[in-house]
């Protein structure tokens, strides 16, 4: 388990959700005839001028608003992706000169499939907690790829959120403690220049996605001297609508501690972004002294747990909420999602 | 300073000149005003041209057409205002013949745009307005051009339907043109249906891109004679500037630098807008020959429109404008519409504009807009 | 586009940083160094708040080389809170639920992109107020 030596917290988040949305059924219908059951009802498709950089500024942005900080005061910018925009240039310079970071800070790009995110949120809190800065912004986001006709088409969606991460006498939420669990376990992986990312079909369940997700979080919680009991959310990496109930069952979880931090019907699997903004939309309704945990899981693979007790209610002052941006949304069809995705060769 | 007239007229067709080249036409232009003023031999050339950089890859275009027409040695300079470029050269020739500087001098206005495909033509034009601030935003000459109509539309209640009259009049006056790209007329119905391009301006309120080139000879007033029975005398000719991005104008539905240009030239000749017979406006758009007749006085803030409802434009109308098919119609070859314009006033004050000639006509007047305002020319022609 | 250019402008493009006058305090966007009102010299940095309304709209369908991929777009002169107009395109809306006097707010996006191989052009679109 770690744990910092000096309490560490959340001091503002923010999210970004993309306002287009692909019924899963518009894929099923494409490629199989509409015979292929859904994996979530729709997934968020980013605008054809959107991509992880514009995202995490609209994230990081809402995050600065939350917390009140000057950015100026911040030492970190960190995101995480499996999408970055470029292959090599990172996208974290980009964000940290558009919310006004810059010159004299951090700024790195993380990579670990899904979890790229929480690593970074982990880093955080380390960087943190060392009296290496006052604060530090962890970003997980994407804006996730998903082969024509794949099972990931159906849910590869884009969005994600922001946590600015400093000492917990200002926070909104302490970071009490946390957890990683890896292994070299490749269920799922994408090769320098191509475009889409590959699977091991079924491989990805149970050896990959519920061994590391359970053994992280119920490690943490038996560290903590915790049980599923103590906590009044559950958040996990949403790879479909069904994973992330099954993990929370088997951890002791019930539907009701999960429901708040469920988006994947209604966004798709966000990748990085995806248990983090989970936990936003938990943040947004949590009341003080509230205990969420989190988990997240990236493939290759390895998850990582987080126990975070909120200390106040969160007030907005102008930040848009998950919730905003969930119930902001243009439904699109197959045709337009080509489109977006930039799939037709024009020139 | 000396009196200045236009002596020799030139001009190609306007439209889709295939087999012609830049300095084909340029050349073309020029041997026929050379031909008009019964000379053989100017003393200096200057082009007025917007896009040869950009559309065909060649820069240095005076020296070209100069070397080209058979006149190597003789002094010849390029002149660009963006859309303004061929008023702009007129201005140069002025005020070389006024000044004392050159005796006969030629100014051609030529541009060649057919050869490129329409998003670089586009890409081009959009280089009349602020590339870092307009064109990198994604915004259009059209764009820009559009959202006047629509910020003009909204302030004085009027519809899109409202500037029919304006293209309708430039159709009509095209088919008296033999030199015009569109000769046939349009009517109301045709107009009103248009889809849009930039909404909403639809293809009957924009310029079609064109090739072509006209050309004037330029001679002091006191020797004219010897080279033209029907000179023309340049009453007045004044240019003026604003910003090159309409957002930064203080009301962007006035356009200051036709407003200055106008008064400025008004105050030259000791002339008014009662004065004026007849207008060639700048009519890129539909929009701006609304624009152009307000800044001028013709009609006060949201009256231009209403003079083209009550057809007032046409020719026989108390202001007669776009009297050859302005640029709608006759067609706008970019660089060269500033002289086409003066070529076409020169002709009505010669008396030689065919049909189209406007009865009794002394003083015409012709403004040339660059890029949406950034750079105006006004010229004032007289019959003498 | 080129690299150099574009990199001059990134806190304008970024975060709308304009200047505002030392003399009349009028706010400044883009940059000039010269108060338009006074003509002397504004230097003073001023970040604007990024939100405005709609003053005019055009529906572009005719886009120049490098705008194919978004085309249609709507474009927009938005009257800054702050006073100045500035040009940019209006994003996240139908382009039929467009209206002068729309309350819009700034945010970052890709306005352009050289090919598969060039940079990417980042700046402020704005779009319909959120909050």
């Amino acid at each position: 388990m770690m744990k910092a030596s000096r309490p560490v917290g959340i001091v503002g988040y923010g999210s970004y959700v993309p306002r287009y949305r692909l019924p899963a059924q518009e894929v099923s219908q494409l490629w199989t005839d509409g015979n292929s059951p859904v994996p979530v009802r729709e997934k968020s498709v980013n605008g054809i001028d959107e991509d992880v950089a514009t995202m995490s500024i609209e994230a990081a942005r809402n995050a600065l608003k939350r917390s009140g900080v000057e950015p100026q005061d911040i030492g970190a910018v960190w995101v995480g992706s499996e999408s970055h925009p470029y292959a090599v240039k990172p996208t974290s310079t980009i964000v940290a000169e558009a919310i006004g970071a810059t010159p004299y800070t951090q700024a790195a790009d993380w990579q670990f499939a899904c979890k790229a995110g929480t690593e970074a949120f982990q880093a955080s809190i380390g960087f943190v907690a060392g009296g290496m800065t006052r604060y530090a912004m962890a970003i997980g986001m994407d804006a996730a790829q998903g082969r024509p006709g794949d099972a990931l088409e159906y849910t590869a969606g884009a969005g994600g959120a922001a946590f600015l991460v400093g000492a917990a006498d200002e926070a909104i939420a302490e970071v009490e403690a946390s957890l990683s669990f890896v292994t070299d376990t490749p269920d799922f992986w994408r090769r320098q220049y191509e475009k889409f990312p590959e699977h091991a079909g079924r491989f990805t369940g149970e050896p990959a996605y519920f061994h590391h997700v359970t053994s992280a979080a119920s490690k943490l919680m038996s560290e903590m001297g915790l049980t599923s009991k103590d906590f009044d959310y559950f958040v996990c990496h949403q790879p479909n609508a069904k994973f992330p109930l099954k993990a929370g069952e088997e951890l002791g979880f019930s539907r009701d501690q999960m429901k708040a931090g469920m988006l994947v019907n209604d966004i798709g699997n966000t990748y990085a972004g995806s248990c983090m903004i989970g936990l936003t939309a938990i943040m947004d309704i949590a009341k003080p002294g509230e205990r969420i945990l989190v988990t997240s899981f990236g493939s290759g693979a390895g998850s990582d747990a987080f126990s975070i007790r909120m200390l106040r209610a969160s007030e907005p002052r102008g930040a848009i909420s998950t919730r905003a941006y969930v119930e902001r949304r243009k439904v699109i069809d197959y045709a337009m999602y080509t489109r977006l995705k930039g799939y037709y060769k024009l020139n | 300073m000396r009196d200045v007239s236009i002596v020799g007229l030139g001009q190609t067709p306007v439209g889709e000149h295939w087999d012609t080249s830049l300095r084909e036409l340029g050349f073309r232009a020029l041997e026929s005003a050379l031909k008009d003023a019964k000379a053989e031999r100017v003393e200096a050339l200057y082009v007025g041209n917007m896009l040869s950089g950009h559309l065909t890859g060649q820069e240095h275009i005076a020296a070209l057409i100069a070397d080209f027409a058979g006149l190597r040695g003789i002094e010849a300079i390029k002149i660009e205002a963006a859309c303004a470029s061929g008023a702009a050269a007129l201005r140069v020739g002025y005020a070389m013949v006024a000044g004392g500087l050159a005796d006969l001098v030629a100014v051609v206005g030529v541009e060649k745009m057919t050869d490129q495909a329409p998003e670089t033509v586009t890409a081009a034009m959009s280089m009349g307005v602020d590339a870092d601030y307009e064109a990198m935003q994604g915004l259009t000459h059209m764009g820009v051009g559009a959202m006047l109509m629509r910020r003009y539309m909204h302030e004085h209640g009027f519809k899109r339907e409202d500037f029919a009259n304006f293209a309708i009049t430039a159709h009509a006056n095209a088919a008296g043109n033999p030199n015009a790209m569109y000769r046939s007329p349009i009517s109301a119905r045709l107009f009103n249906e248009a889809k849009p391009i930039a909404d909403p301006i639809s293809m009957f309120d924009s310029a079609p891109a064109a090739d072509g080139a006209a050309c004037v000879i330029l001679a002091p007033t006191e020797i004219a004679r010897e080279f033209s029975d029907k000179p023309v005398r340049i009453r007045a000719s004044a240019v003026a500037t604003d910003t090159v991005a309409a957002d930064d104008r203080r009301d962007p539905l006035y356009l200051e630098a036709a407003a200055i240009s106008a008064q400025k030239a008004f105050a030259a000749a000791g002339l008014g807008p009662d004065d004026i017979d007849l207008l060639e406006t700048h009519d890129a758009f539909t929009i701006l020959s609304a624009l152009s007749l307000e800044a001028c006085g013709f009609a006060p803030r949201g009256g231009g429109v209403r003079l083209a409802q009550n057809g007032e434009i046409g020719l026989r109308g108390r202001i007669p404008i776009t009297t050859m098919g302005g640029l709608k119609a006759r067609g706008n070859p970019v660089g060269a519409a500033g002289l086409y314009q003066i070529v076409e006033v020169a002709q009505q004050m010669r008396g030689d504009a065919g049909v189209n000639q406007v009865a009794n006509a002394r003083l015409g007047m012709a403004q040339n807009i660059g890029g949406t305002g950034g750079t105006v020319v006004t010229t004032i022609l007289e019959r003498l | 586009m080129e690299v150099a250019r574009y990199w001059r402008t990134t806190r304008q493009r970024y975060q709308l940083v304009g200047e505002v006058c030392p003399n009349c305090s009028g706010k400044i966007f883009p940059p000039r160094d010269v108060c338009p009102t006074c003509e002397k010299e504004a230097k003073t940095p001023f970040a604007f708040s990024g939100v405005g309304e709609v003053y005019s709209y055009s529906t572009v369908y005719q886009a120049a080389a490098g705008y194919e991929k978004a085309t249609p777009y709507t474009v927009a002169m938005i009257r800054l809170a702050e006073g100045p107009l500035v040009s940019a395109q209006l994003t996240d809306i139908d382009d039929k639920d467009v209206a002068i006097g729309m309350p819009v707010e700034m945010v970052t996006r890709v306005l352009r992109e050289d090919g598969d191989r060039g940079m990417l052009v980042y700046g402020y679109k704005f779009r319909p107020v959120m909050v």
